[in-house]
C-alpha cells in the first residue's frame, strides 16, 4: 500500500514535469505549424527571456561586461528596481523586437530552402543568441523570482494525508506551472480558432501559397507567431527559471523538449501536451523501477528511446499529421 | 593565365574520370601531400600539433565521416559525439585486453566496432525520415555517453571514471601516451586521414555513393529505380559511423590521452562537427577538411585576436566566439548553402578565365 501511493506521488510530480516540459515543446510546434520551421533555438529563447527578465528586474545595464573590457570602465547597474509585472512586459516586448530581428535578418532570406537548412539556421541562431544573451547580461547563475509561490505545498499534502493516510510532496510551483500551462493552451486554442489573425496562421500553415494569393502577408504572420513562440518561451523561462535559477544548462530544456515533440507529433498542439505528461511519468517511473537495476540517471537517455521506439511503429507521432509521400 | 585547361587532352575514359582532371591540380595535390608528409614532420612544434594541426586532422576524418551521413545520404545525425565515445572507448578496451597488438590495428578495429553501433541506431532511418531522424540521433548519443559513464567494464573500474591511454608504439616510435613526439603524432593522424580521404573520395564516386546520393535526393523515387533503401542507407550509416569512430579513437589516444565520456563526447561535440560539414559543404571531401580547418582556426585566431591583442577577459571572449560561430552559420547558410566547397568551386571557375571577365 505504502509503496502504491509512493507511485501515485510519483506519477502525480511526473505529471506536473510532463507540464513543464509540454510548455517547452508548445513554442516548437507553434512555428513548426506555421512555417515549417524546426526551431532549435526555442530552449535558447527561453534561456534569453528568463535572461533579459531577471536583466530589467534588477536593473542591469546590458552589455555592461563589454562595455567595461572596451573602455576600462566599471559599470553594472542603474541601481534600481524594476517590479515583477513590468519587466515581464518589457520583456515580452524585448521578444517581439526580437522576432522582428530574425525574420527581417534570417528567416526573410531563407525563404525556399530545404527544411534541414532552416533547421540548421535555427542551430546557428542558437548559438548566437546563447553567446548573445551572456554577453548582454552575463553568464553568472542568477535566481528569478516574479513573486510566484515555491516549496511543498501543505494544502495538498495536508489534503491527500486526510484522504489517503500518506501526504503526497508536490511543489507549488508545479502546480503553478500546470495552471498557467492549461490558461496558454486555451488562449492559443481560441486564438488559433477564433480571431482572424489565427485563421490566417492556420492558413499559413496549412499552404503558403494558397495563403500569399488570397492576401495574407506571411512576413506578418512570421513575425506574429515567432513573437508567440517567444512569449511561450518567456513563459518557459520563468517556470524553469524560478525553478532551477537562470544559467546556461535552462537552454538545454530544449534538449527535452525534442523526445515530447517526437511522440506528440511535430505539428499537434494536444500532442505536445499528452507527450509531455506520457514523458514526464515515463521517466521517473523508469527511474523508479528499473534505474536501480542498471546504474540510475536514466532520465538523460530514457525519453528519447522511448520515443525512438514509438516512432518506429508510428512516424508521425501520437497525433501528427500522416505523412503521405508523393515522388 | 594560372590555372588553364587548355592542351590538357584525355585520351581515355579512365583519364577523364579522375578525381583531378587537370594537371596542374593533380601537381598541386601530389606538391600539398609531400609537404605533409616530407616538410610539416621536420618543422612542427609542439604548439602547432596540439592546437591546429592534430585536432584539424581528427576532426577531417569525423567531418568527412559524417559528410558521407549527412552530404551524401541525406540523414541527418546529431549523434557524432556518441560514436566518437564508441570509437575511443572501443580503442581503450581493446589496447588494455591485447597490448601486444599494434595500436593502428585496434585503431581500425575500433572503427569497426562504432561501425556496427552505426549501424545499430541507424535501424531506425529505415522508418523515420528527416528531423524524426535528426532526434532520434539523439538517442544514440545520449545512451551512449551514460553507457560509458555508468558501465564500469568500460573504464576498467577505474577510480575517477576516466579512461588513460596507456603508452604505445609503432615501429618502434611512441605514438600515444604523455611523451608523444609532435610529429609522431601529426604523421598517425595524417596518414589515416589521408587513407580515409581517399576512401570516402572512392566509395562516393562509385555504385555505393551514388545510391547514397540517390537516396539523399529522393528515397521514394530511388526505391522504384531499384536502390535498396535498406542497403543504402545502412552502408552510409556504416561506413559514417567508421570514419566517426576512428577520429573518435585517435582523438582520445593520441590527442587527449586521458577522456572521459561525457565531457570529451557531448552533445557539443555533436554539433561542432556538424557545422564543419555546413560550412565546409555539403558532399564534399574537399569541404570536410576545409570546414575543419575553420572551425578549428577560428577559435585559435579570436583568441589571440580578443585575448592576446586586446586583452579581454577568457569568458568575454569565449560568449562572443559563441555569437560569432553562430552568426557565422546562419550567414553562410544564407549566402552560400554549399559552403566553403562551393566557394573554392567558384574561384576556380572564376581563376580559368582571369583576367577576363566572360
Amino acid at each position: 500500500m505504502e509503496q502504491l501511493l509512493y507511485v501515485a506521488e510519483l506519477v502525480m510530480n511526473g505529471l506536473m514535469t510532463g507540464v513543464m516540459y509540454a510548455l517547452v515543446a508548445l513554442g516548437f510546434v507553434l512555428i513548426f505549424k506555421a512555417s515549417g520551421v524546426f526551431n532549435y533555438s526555442q530552449g535558447v529563447l527561453a534561456l534569453f527571456a528568463a535572461l533579459t527578465l531577471v536583466g530589467i528586474q534588477n536593473g542591469q545595464i546590458p552589455f555592461a561586461h563589454l562595455i567595461n573590457a572596451m573602455f576600462g570602465t566599471n559599470l553594472h547597474s542603474f541601481g534600481w528596481t524594476v517590479p515583477s509585472v513590468l519587466a515581464i512586459l518589457l520583456t515580452a516586448g524585448v521578444m517581439v523586437l526580437l522576432a522582428l530581428a530574425i525574420e527581417k535578418l534570417v528567416l526573410r532570406h531563407l525563404v525556399g530552402q530545404e527544411p534541414i537548412i532552416l533547421f540548421m539556421a535555427t542551430i546557428g541562431l542558437a548559438y548566437f543568441l546563447e553567446g548573445f544573451g551572456d554577453v548582454m547580461w552575463g553568464a553568472d547563475v542568477k535566481t528569478l523570482d516574479v513573486g510566484l509561490p515555491q516549496g511543498i505545498s501543505d494544502t495538498a499534502e495536508a489534503w491527500t494525508a486526510q484522504l489517503t493516510g500518506y501526504g503526497f510532496f508536490i511543489d507549488r510551483l508545479d502546480i503553478w506551472a500546470a495552471i498557467v500551462a492549461t490558461a496558454l493552451v486555451a488562449a492559443l486554442v481560441a486564438f488559433s480558432q477564433f480571431t482572424k489573425q489565427g485563421r490566417a496562421m492556420r492558413a499559413v500553415a496549412d499552404d503558403h501559397q494558397a495563403a500569399l494569393s488570397v492576401g495574407i502577408s506571411l512576413q506578418f504572420i512570421w513575425i506574429m507567431v515567432w513573437s508567440i513562440a517567444g512569449f511561450v518561451a518567456l513563459v518557459a523561462g520563468i517556470m524553469w527559471g524560478t525553478k532551477s535559477g537562470v544559467q546556461f544548462s535552462l537552454s538545454l530544456i530544449a534538449l527535452k523538449a525534442l523526445p515530447v515533440l517526437m511522440l506528440g507529433g511535430f505539428t499537434s498542439i494536444p500532442g505536445a501536451i499528452v507527450g509531455g505528461l506520457i514523458i514526464g511519468v515515463g521517466e521517473k517511473l523508469f527511474e523508479f523501477f528499473v534505474g536501480p537495476m542498471i546504474g540510475g540517471a536514466t532520465e538523460t537517455w530514457f525519453a528519447y528511446v522511448l520515443a525512438l521506439i514509438f516512432l518506429v511503429f508510428r512516424p508521425q507521432g501520437l497525433f501528427g499529421e500522416r505523412i503521405i509521400e508523393r515522388v | 593565365m594560372i590555372y588553364r585547361e587548355a592542351g590538357d587532352f584525355k585520351a581515355s575514359y579512365r583519364a577523364d574520370g579522375q578525381t583531378f582532371p587537370l594537371r596542374l591540380d593533380r601537381t598541386a595535390y601530389w606538391a600539398l601531400l609531400a609537404v605533409a608528409f616530407l616538410v610539416v614532420p621536420f618543422v612542427i612544434t609542439d604548439y602547432w600539433a596540439t592546437s591546429v594541426l592534430v585536432p584539424f586532422l581528427i576532426y577531417a576524418i569525423a567531418a568527412l565521416g559524417l559528410n558521407i551521413l549527412v552530404g551524401y545520404t541525406g540523414q541527418v545525425s546529431l549523434g557524432t559525439g556518441g560514436f566518437m565515445a564508441v570509437g575511443a572507448y572501443a580503442t581503450y578496451k581493446l589496447t588494455t585486453m591485447f597490448p601486444d597488438v599494434s595500436i593502428l590495428i585496434h585503431v581500425v578495429l575500433a572503427g569497426g566496432v562504432t561501425a556496427l553501433v552505426g549501424m545499430l541506431f541507424g535501424l531506425p532511418s529505415l522508418r523515420i525520415k528527416g528531423f524524426y531522424l535528426a532526434v532520434s540521433t539523439l538517442a544514440a548519443q545520449f545512451f551512449l555517453i551514460w553507457l560509458f559513464n555508468k558501465v564500469p567494464w568500460f573504464y576498467n573500474y577505474s577510480a575517477s571514471g576516466q579512461i588513460t591511454m596507456p603508452e604505445r608504439t609503432v615501429f618502434g616510435v611512441l605514438v600515444t601516451g604523455p611523451s608523444t613526439s609532435a610529429p609522431a603524432k601529426y604523421l598517425v593522424c595524417l596518414g589515416f586521414a589521408v587513407i580515409l580521404a581517399w576512401l570516402a573520395r572512392n566509395l562516393t564516386r562509385g555504385t555505393s555513393g551514388r545510391k547514397w546520393m540517390a537516396i539523399r535526393d529522393m528515397d521514394i523515387a530511388a526505391e522504384i529505380i531499384g536502390v535498396n533503401p535498406l542497403t543504402a542507407k545502412l552502408t552510409s550509416f556504416a561506413v559514417s559511423s567508421f570514419m566517426i569512430g576512428i577520429a573518435g579513437a585517435l582523438f582520445f589516444a593520441v590527442y587527449l590521452g586521458a577522456a572521459e565520456a561525457s565531457e570529451s563526447f557531448g552533445i557539443n561535440k555533436s554539433f561542432l562537427i556538424l557545422f564543419m560539414v555546413i560550412i565546409g559543404g555539403l558532399g564534399s571531401v574537399f569541404g570536410s577538411f576545409a570546414g575543419a580547418a575553420f572551425m578549428v582556426l577560428l577559435p585559435v585566431l579570436l583568441k589571440n585576436v580578443l585575448v592576446g591583442g586586446m586583452g579581454w577577459p577568457t569568458d568575454l571572449a569565449a560568449h562572443i566566439e559563441l555569437m560569432i560561430v553562430g552568426a557565422l552559420i546562419v550567414f553562410f547558410l544564407i549566402v552560400e548553402p554549399h559552403g566553403l566547397a562551393q566557394l573554392w568551386r567558384l574561384t576556380k571557375e572564376k581563376l580559368r578565365l582571369w583576367p577576363f571577365p566572360h
